[in-house]
Order: C-alpha cells, then sequence, then structure tokens
C-alpha cells in the first residue's frame, strides 16, 4: 500500500473535525564489532502509522504498525475516542495547511541497497588496523533507508525518502582509547580507512595518561565534543516550549549578545551538507532559523502548536513525531558555522589547556544557565607551551556551556556531519575557560 | 503463533544455523499526560512484529519484520542466517552457549486491575485533579502529570525445544511542579523523578497517590526558590531510597554487565571496572553492603518468567557483605566465566536484539530507622530525588543533583537546601556507607528509561532501597 493509500483510508474512516496521517517505514541494518570481530548484525523492516484526530480543540493520537485495511480503519476512530474524553484545550489552533515545499535530496541509492557483507567489509578494515597496531576495536556502521509521508485533512500531504549512514569507532590500549566517527547520508560520507587511522593516531597519543589537577583550563575541542555543545544547548532552550515555560537559556537573553562575536548558531533541515529533510512531523517546510546570530540569541525554533501560543509566532517547520508525550518542537539539523582555524593552529596558540576528543554522559545540572556535568572520554591531552605535553586520564567537568561559548576564542573553519541522533554540522573549537571538577581513576 | 514460531526454527536449521531463537510480540502502550490544567497528551500505541536471531559457526545474525505472515518468516530467518554469514566475514572466538535451554510455560504479570479496562476518563480524572492542586499554589510555573500502561504478549521459542508465552505489565506515572524566579528553577515530582514505573496493574498507580502529594509537591517547589544553595564541603550524606535507587542503578548495575566487562559494550554504552579478576576478591562496599539481583520480586520493572533466551527467572548476590561476587549475564558471556546464565537478557521489542540488561538490583535492607539515622549524623545533608544524573564509562567516578535537600546539624535535619549535588568514586562511595534503612523504609523502584545498545534500546529496570548513609563525601560541587 502506498502512503497515499493509506492516508485516503485513514481519511474516509475518520469522524473528527480534522485528522492528519504520519507514515514512517524504515529499513534500517547495523553491524557491530569489538574486540576485533563482527559480534552483532541486525536488520529490521518497520513502519509506523500516526494517526492524530481533532474533536473540536481537542486532540488524541493513536499509532500502529498493522497496515491492514481494517487496522486502518481503526486507527482515526480510537484517536477521535481519545479526543473526545478530554476537555477543550484553548492553546490549541487547529492542525496547519500546507506550505510550499523545498525540494531537498538526502537520498542515495548505494546506502538505501547496502548489504551486510559491504558493511563487514568496512568494519573489517579498522578491526585489521587496530590489530596491526596491538590494540582492539570496537564500534558500529548503520545503514538506514527512511520512507517519511505526512497528510492532513487541510491540505498537507508531503512525502520523501532519505537515507542515513553512520559510523564509528573506538580504538584500545591498555591504558587508552581513541574515537572516530562519520555520518551523512551518502556512503561516501564514511571512509573507513580514515576512521581506522584517526582513531589509532588517538589511541597511540593517550598510551599511559597521567592525572591532571582539576581546575579551570583553555580546551580545544574536536568535533564530537562541540557537536555535545549544540546538543545540551538545544535540549535546554533551542525549543519554543521550553521558551515558553520559562525553562529556557534564552529566556531574557534574546537580542543580547550570549557569547563569543564568532559563535553562529543555525538550524537548516535543507542544507545538503548536514542530513536534510524537507519537511517536519507536520509536513510543515524546514525553515532555517538562526538561533545565535554573532552571539546574540536570536530565537527557538517552533511547530504549530507552539506558535499558536504567541502573537505573530510561525511553525519554522520543527514538530517532531511524539506519539506518546508533547515533546514540543526541536533543531534537528544544527549548524555551528565555521570560522577560520583548525585544531593544530588552536594548540599552537594556547600556553595551558585541554585538548578533548569527545565528552560523555553530559547531564543537565542547570538548564537556564546550561550547567552540565559530563565526562571526557576516549582521548583527553595535556597542551603546554602550544604543544601536546602528554595524554590524561578523563575528567569530570561542571560548566556553563552559555559561559563558554561566550568565551569562544577561535573556531575551526572545517565542519563535520555527525549523526546524534539529529544531525549537527560542526567544526573544531578553542574555548577560553572549562571548569574540570575531579579526575577519574 | 506457536506454528509460526516453530516454522522459523525449522527454516534457520534447513539453512544451516546451529542455533537459533525467535520472539514474536505484540505491545501496546496507553499515555495519557496533563500539564497545566488541559490534556496534553493522550495516546494508543501497539505494535506487532518478530525477530529471529540464528547462529551461524560462530556468528550471530537477527534480522526482523513487523509483517507476522508465513511468507515473511521465511524471507526473514533467511536473511537472519545470511546476516550470520556476513559477520563470518570478521569472525571472533568460538561461542559456547552452554546447557541447552529447553523451558516451557505461560507467565502473566499478576494484576488486580487491568490497566486497559480502566476508562480514559478515570485516568484523565486523578491527573487532572492533581494538576489542579498543584496550580492552587501561586508560585508554581509549569504543573504536570503523567501515567503509562503497557502490555506486551511475548512467544519464544528457540531450536533446543523451548516453547514459552508471556504476558507482561506494566503501570507508571508521576506528577511534578516547576517553580521559577528569574533565573532560578525548582522542580519537585513525586513518587520520583522518572515516571516511577513497576509490572503490574493499575493498582500500582493507585498506590503513588498523587492526590494526596500534589500539595506538598507544588509547595516544596516553590520553597525552593527561596533555599540556601547547598555548601561545598565533604560531610556525612544521607540519601533517600529513591536517589539511592539510582546510584545502585548506575554504579552496582551497570558494571556488574558481563557484556561490557568483556567489551562489546566499549564503543557506546562503555566498559566496567568490576573486571573478572576482580570476581570473589574486591572489596566492593562496607561489610553492611549486600546488593541483589533479581526477577522475582513483584511490581519490579525486571520481573518475569523468563528472560529473553529462555533462562527461568532467579535471583543472583552481586555483592555479599561488601565483597564482589557476582554478574548480570547471558548464555554466551557466563559460559566464558564457565557459569550458567542467570537470565538477564533482554530486549526492548520485536525488533531488537537480547542484551544483558539489569533486572532488580537491589540494596538489600539493614537495620536502620530513618530518624534514628539523622538523629546519629552529627553534621550532615540528606538528598532525596534525583534531579541529574553522570557516570564515566568504566562506572567509577560519578556526579549526582537531587531535587531536594536538607542540613543535618546535631542530629536535626536543619536548613532546606537546593541545588544538592554530591561525587564519587563508586567503591570508595560504598565502602563509605555505615548505616542502612530497614524493611520499613525499603521500596521497589522502578527506572523505565535505561539505554543501551545499538540500534539504542530503552529496558526498564528495578531497584529497591531504603535510606542509607555515607560518609565523607563531596557535596555542593556547583554553587
Amino acid at each position: 500500500m502506498t502512503f497515499k493509500e493509506i492516508a485516503d483510508t485513514i481519511f474516509a474512516a475518520s469522524p473528527a473535525d480534522e485528522t492528519e496521517v504520519v507514515y514512517r517505514r524504515r529499513d534500517d541494518s547495523l553491524t557491530r564489532f569489538a574486540n576485533n570481530h563482527i559480534h552483532q548484525n541486525v536488520t529490521e523492516t518497520n513502519h509506523e502509522i500516526l494517526v492524530r484526530c481533532v474533536s473540536g480543540s481537542r486532540c488524541g493520537t493513536a499509532v500502529s504498525n498493522v497496515t491492514d485495511v481494517a487496522s486502518l480503519r481503526k486507527l482515526p476512530n480510537t484517536a477521535f475516542d481519545l479526543a473526545r474524553q478530554q476537555p477543550e484545550n484553548p492553546d490549541f489552533r487547529g492542525l496547519p495547511g500546507a506550505t510550499r515545499l523545498e525540494p531537498t535530496n538526502g537520498f542515495d541509492e548505494s546506502v538505501a541497497s547496502c548489504s551486510p557483507s559491504l558493511r563487514a567489509q568496512g568494519v573489517g578494515v579498522v578491526c585489521r588496523k587496530a590489530a596491526e597496531a596491538g590494540y582492539t576495536a570496537a564500534g558500529s556502521m548503520m545503514t538506514g533507508r527512511n520512507s517519511f509521508g505526512v497528510a492532513n485533512s487541510k491540505g498537507v500531504f508531503a512525502e520523501t525518502e532519505t537515507t542515513l549512514v553512520d559510523a564509528s569507532t573506538v580504538v584500545m590500549s591498555q591504558t587508552s582509547s581513541g574515537w572516530a566517527q562519520a555520518s551523512g547520508w551518502k556512503l561516501d560520507s564514511v571512509t573507513w580507512e580514515e576512521l581506522a587511522d584517526e582513531a589509532v593516531r588517538k589511541t597511540r597519543m593517550g598510551v599511559d595518561p597521567q592525572v591532571a589537577e582539576p581546575g579551570e583550563y583553555t580546551v580545544i575541542l574536536d568535533p564530537y565534543a562541540t557537536a555535545d555543545l549544540l546538543s545540551m544547548m538545544a535540549v535546554d532552550g533551542m525549543s519554543a516550549l521550553a521558551y515558553q515555560e520559562e525553562r529556557s537559556w534564552l529566556n531574557g537573553r534574546t537580542g543580547q549578545k550570549v557569547m563569543s562575536q564568532n559563535v553562529t548558531i543555525v538550524d537548516d533541515g535543507l542544507d545538503p551538507s548536514g542530513i536534510p529533510t524537507p519537511f517536519d512531523a507536520e509536513g510543515q517546510s524546514k525553515q532555517r532559523v538562526i538561533i545565535v546570530d554573532a552571539g546574540v540569541a536570536k530565537a527557538p525554533v517552533y511547530d504549530s502548536y507552539t506558535a499558536g501560543r504567541e502573537a505573530g509566532a510561525r511553525s519554522t517547520g520543527h514538530a517532531l513525531e511524539s506519539p506518546t508525550d508533547r515533546m514540543g518542537p526541536l533543531p534537528m539539523n544544527l549548524f555551528l558555522m565555521p570560522g577560520t582555524s583548525n585544531v593544530e593552529e588552536m594548540i599552537a596558540s594556547t600556553s595551558r589547556g585541554l585538548y578533548i576528543t569527545r565528552f560523555w554522559y553530559t547531564r543537565t545540572v542547570h538548564p537556564r544557565d546550561v550547567v552540565v556535568t559530563g565526562m571526557t572520554r576516549d582521548g583527553t591531552f595535556m597542551v603546554r607551551d602550544g604543544e601536546i605535553a602528554g595524554a590524561v586520564k578523563s575528567m569530570r567537568f561542571t560548566q556553563s556551556y552559555l559561559d563558554a561559548l561566550a568565551g569562544a576564542l577561535a573556531i575551526g573553519k572545517q565542519g563535520r556531519t555527525l549523526w546524534g541522533p539529529g544531525a549537527y554540522h560542526v567544526p573544531p573549537v578553542k574555548l577560553g575557560r572549562f571548569n574540570f571538577t575531579s579526575s577519574t581513576r | 503463533m506457536k506454528q509460526l514460531a516453530q516454522q522459523a526454527m525449522e527454516t534457520a536449521l534447513l539453512k544451516g544455523a546451529r542455533y537459533a531463537d525467535i520472539r514474536i510480540i505484540e505491545s501496546r502502550t496507553e499515555t495519557a499526560g496533563v500539564k497545566d490544567g488541559i490534556v496534553d497528551s493522550l495516546g494508543d500505541l501497539e505494535t506487532v512484529g518478530f525477530g529471529v536471531r540464528v547462529l551461524v559457526g560462530d556468528s550471530w545474525g537477527f534480522a526482523s519484520s513487523a509483517d507476522v505472515t508465513r511468507n515473511e518468516i521465511d524471507r526473514v530467518t533467511a536473511l537472519a542466517v545470511e546476516i550470520a554469514k556476513a559477520s563470518a566475514l570478521v569472525p571472533g572466538n568460538p561461542v559456547d552457549l552452554g546447557p541447552p535451554v529447553t523451558s516451557t510455560g505461560t507467565y502473566v504479570t499478576p494484576v488486580r486491575i487491568d490497566p486497559f479496562s480502566v476508562p480514559i476518563e478515570e485516568k484523565l480524572a486523578l491527573l487532572l485533579n492533581a494538576d489542579a492542586i498543584i496550580r492552587r499554589n501561586a508560585g508554581v510555573k509549569v504543573s504536570e502529570g503523567r501515567v503509562i500502561s503497557v502490555r506486551h504478549r511475548k512467544t519464544f521459542a528457540n531450536t533446543e525445544g523451548a516453547l514459552l508465552d508471556q504476558t507482561i505489565y506494566e503501570c507508571g506515572g508521576a506528577i511534578a511542579a516547576t517553580a521559577v524566579n528569574g533565573n532560578d528553577i525548582q522542580v519537585r515530582a513525586h513518587p520520583d523523578a522518572f515516571r516511577c514505573q513497576g509490572t503490574g496493574g493499575w493498582e500500582y498507580i493507585l498506590e503513588g497517590r498523587f492526590v494526596d502529594h500534589a500539595e506538598r509537591v507544588a509547595s516544596e517547589a516553590v520553597a525552593l526558590l527561596n533555599a540556601d544553595v547547598c555548601p561545598s564541603q565533604v560531610t556525612s550524606l544521607i540519601l533517600d531510597s529513591s536517589q539511592l535507587a539510582l546510584q545502585i542503578h548506575e554504579s552496582c548495575g551497570h558494571p556488574t554487565e558481563l557484556d561490557r566487562v568483556y567489551g562489546t559494550e566499549a564503543a557506546f554504552a562503555g566498559r566496567s571496572f568490576l573486571t573478572t579478576d576482580n570476581l570473589g576478591k574486591l572489596r566492593y562496599g562496607s561489610p553492611i553492603v549486600n546488593l541483589t539481583a533479581d526477577s522475582v520480586r513483584s511490581t519490579g520493572l525486571g520481573t518475569f518468567g523468563w528472560d529473553d533466551e529462555g533462562i527461568p527467572a532467579s535471583s543472583t548476590p552481586l555483592v555479599k557483605n561488601g565483597e564482589f561476587t557476582g554478574y548480570l549475564m547471558s548464555r554466551e558471556t557466563a559460559s566464558q566465566l564457565g557459569l550458567q546464565s542467570n537470565g538477564c537478557m533482554r530486549a526492548d521489542g520485536w525488533n531488537r536484539i537480547p542484551l544483558i540488561r539489569m533486572t532488580n538490583v537491589s540494596l538489600e535492607p539493614g537495620t536502620w530507622d530513618l530518624e534514628d539515622m539523622i538523629a546519629d549524623t552529627d553534621d550532615g545533608v540528606y538528598m532525596e530525588t534525583n534531579r541529574s544524573w553522570s557516570i564515566d564509562d568504566m562506572r567509577l567516578n560519578f556526579q549526582f543533583g537531587t531535587q531536594l535537600g536538607y542540613e543535618i546539624k546535631k542530629g536535626k535535619r536543619t536548613r532546606l537546601l537546593r541545588n544538592c549535588t554530591y561525587a564519587g568514586i563508586t567503591p570508595e562511595f560504598w565502602n563509605s556507607c555505615d548505616a542502612i534503612g530497614n524493611e520499613k523504609h525499603w521500596k521497589l523502584w522502578g527506572t523505565p528509561n535505561c539505554g543501551k545498545g545499538e540500534p539504542m534500546q530503552v529496558m526498564g529496570t528495578g531497584h529497591g532501597a531504603a535510606p542509607a548513609r555515607f560518609r565523607n563525601v563531596r557535596v555542593g560541587v556547583y554553587r
């Protein structure tokens, strides 16, 4: 059954004032390796149909992966029954109408048809290179084909097909580890030779780490760690729902300079250098939203519900599929705009600092200031007098990401696309101050 | 279902598998959420499908599909075998699954009130009543409440003769109030910070008495805005049982997962400091610390009849009188240690392979009454209900934050404290434990959001604990 046939079947059976159908079919495969061999190799074919029915200003949602006609006809009735059993919601202004969609290309047939043997050959490269260096490798390669459609009774009809490839590895010695990751929508986004070399090099650099004293350091972040800055800033406040509930770092700061002049953060679902998709879970066109412009806080992203609660606001095309909770909109295609530097220059210009591969298990301590605690992982290095002075053990930090970006000293000119979940296109950055509270063993 | 399962097993053997298993699962989830007096979300979800896991030689393959038909069973089983053969391109060590598993039977979660028989109006009324009470407090910015009801119907079969049917019911929910003052945000939730969840029926929700606690939740959130910030010091720390449950989850449950120890989570969830040379030797905690993994205690999120390899529910000491004594294991990892699985393999759906997951990992009760514990503390901090959590990839260096705290001076709770945090190193922390609450204070909590594996799987785990005291802990890490 095509998406249009599914949607038409549901619309014909719906007793609701307004009806929305969101369809997603996934064909995802993942090859996972550890100790230099494949230990897990999986594939999944699934589809999910989400029906939202409106009665007055009340919404109910029903979700199923069963696609026979009787089940499809039942879905809008279940959703409608749920809608009718609740009080009216004055904040809900109805489903959105159709918008003009910008065409995007985010589909690569070579990803869609990637075989388990091809994935095995790829991961075999890093296992071989790690073994040759006397190390062990672990990691995964995911390839996915994603069909996505949204239709509603107010004229929205949008469908697209995209692909996603994500590969990562950690290479380990007895005392160190190194990480590398690559993501994109094209199969050539991943070059296993380069990933293996990067991770092996970091592992070699990290042998016999020493304990570094806690305290404030200048930090140089690889793109993997930079992605975490954006991820936590997004969770802690780039959503209009967080803004309206006054738990966003944007509250009281819009129009103010809150970060360094060289920091510009944009969400752009249409940029092919990310992982593009033309519309959101309400079928609304993805808008390019400038969240921070040359250090000045601008605005969050909206879906139709949050836009309906604010005079003059419009959906920016950032609705999520959220069948169980109203999560609110989120930016899923974040870009930290490039600067002019690179990691080598950042290290050379640092008298005392830490060069960090990535962050791990970061959690919000205080959302309004984006105070985050977490650990460094898979490669942390002391920088002294413009050079790497040796490896240090992973360190715990508790730091306001907002303050850290206010002290951004340099931004790399070369961005890297990483899958999070959500897409990030991020360069390395150098931050003047970052507070570390302890070291691990 | 049984015929389809047996068809898959026959096909797997014919295609060259030396072992295979299948899980056919039908899951239904109903959710309801209210926020600020309106219904925020109301959903009914069902998902049906099957997954076939095969071992060809010493290589694994897994394939799954939402289309539960005879033709698709054949296609997907053949695909799983093809994938296993591709895995053999990068081979590993021989796989030994230990003794064959031939379990047969049926298990149904004991339920007093079927959650799907409770009208949605009744569920919404419960949440809206609690929400209205919270909103009476003018200092509250956001009031919210959520409930969830889940039912999984699972058929499991393997090529060794196991054939099992299980129906697992889960219910969970919580209410919360958020208060905002300038740049400060304070949150209070009940019964727990997460959606407190367990196996059982609607009675599990009713026992939470949301309406009775709504006023307290609101007033505490507002009071916290004017509380003093937790001072930075090294002091005695008393944790309430819900925060201790998460401490157990992160610093005992995860490091005792044997797949982490053997490195198969190294690139994602991480490894473990509890390497096999420590088994039976490491002093993990003080002599009063006894930690157990079980899948038999009623209402635990890790409670079932058999795990997803067909191993029956059981109980395993992980730490006995402070000594590290056991792991959470699968068939394959247990045989590497010369042991037999204690039944910890679980998948979060038909489209995922089973992984080693915590069952109900609990701190056994001690002898103390909480008030006596406080009275016995000259200088310290009491902390309650999780707000933030983070731990390193070896499960050693942790930092937690809680929603609420009280200063303890000369054996009495004194001033209310906000932004409470504490940090430590796992074995040092557990070795500093010198008092554990008694049975009266012990409660089995449910954590519904434990993430592990690639593709990511979200699993529910149970953790029982009574309040406990730890000496010389660094608190007030963030001010």
